[in-house]
């Protein structure tokens, strides 16, 4: 590792906040966009399957 | 489709640990650099991004293909979370880097014009009723935005600007060092690979939620359920 310590590592010189802001920020907006089409798919199924089991 | 899933992942947390924790600080900027491994990468994916959006409403237009709708509709929200990624991580290294949090800068501007194409393709589908002509008017607005791309690519060797030009060259030597370069070009391909992924991710819900009332849709889904297990899956 490059940092002596997990503190330098959180703490980068000063530079912490900025970077480790940047990394969250993205890694919330791309969980959004990978978690969107999986709920969206499992809803859609359930519902195909109530509408079958009505149905038959 | 889990290949991509998996390219992904492993490029993205390898590029990002090594980027985060092994490579060296830059010289000048210190440690904030170290955003670079998702600036560039994100920034790079939407304007290809774009293209993408735009290729698929030029074949919508030609063939009237409804898979190409539906590829353009779903690049639309993708392509805008992910400008709007570029221009918040950007934002966030311009302050240690320069000293401010946003300029109207050439690069900038014409990014924020981008992500305001990708809202404006967003909204415009959703003004219609007529899902065709929905298609049809964001297909046209798609193409015609497509001439900010160049703007952005050449931006910072046309006008003066504060955002530094290219430091990657296909052509000729890249000016970043190469501890650098390598996980940087392990998250460029990583976050490609999930924007491949998130595309056709988010094209399959699509084609699912507009066939959920035919026959085909209604036998995959009970086949699943009754055992079918993951064979099923993989042909949606």
């Amino acid at each position: 590792m490059y940092f002596d310590s997990l503190q330098a590592l959180i703490a980068m010189d000063g530079h912490g906040p900025y970077v480790w802001g940047a990394y969250g920020m993205c890694f919330v907006v791309m969980a959004a966009l990978v978690a969107a089409p999986i709920r969206r798919q499992a809803a859609l199924k359930k519902q195909i399957r109530q509408q079958a089991r009505r149905e038959s | 489709m889990p290949f991509l899933a998996i390219a992904a992942l492993g490029l993205l947390s390898w590029g990002i640990v090594w980027g985060l924790a092994f490579v060296p600080e830059d010289y000048k900027q210190g440690n904030s650099f170290r955003i670079i491994y998702i600036h560039v990468p994100v920034a790079a994916v939407a304007m290809a991004g774009y293209m993408v959006m735009a290729f698929a409403g030029a074949i919508n237009l030609i063939w009237r293909m409804k898979l190409a709708e539906m590829v353009m509709k779903c690049a639309a929200p993708i392509g805008a979370a992910i400008t709007f990624l570029a221009l918040f991580t950007g934002a966030i290294w311009g302050k240690p880097t320069w000293g401010t949090w946003w300029v109207w800068d050439a690069r900038i501007t014409s990014v924020l014009v981008l992500f305001f194409l990708y809202l404006g393709v967003i909204a415009l589908y959703e003004a219609f009723d007529n899902k065709q002509a929905a298609a049809k008017a964001c297909a046209v607005l798609a193409i015609v935005g497509a001439v900010n791309i160049p703007i952005i690519y050449y931006s910072v060797e046309w006008w003066y600007s504060l955002h530094q030009p290219a430091s990657i060259s296909f052509t000729g030597q890249s000016s970043i060092e190469s501890s650098m370069l390598k996980p940087l070009l392990a998250t460029i391909s990583g976050f490609y690979c999930l924007y491949g992924w998130l595309l056709l991710a988010h094209t399959r819900a699509e084609i699912l939620d507009r066939e959920r009332k035919t026959r085909w849709v209604r036998d995959m889904v009970m086949n699943e359920q009754s055992g079918g297990g993951r064979t099923a899956e993989d042909k949606a």
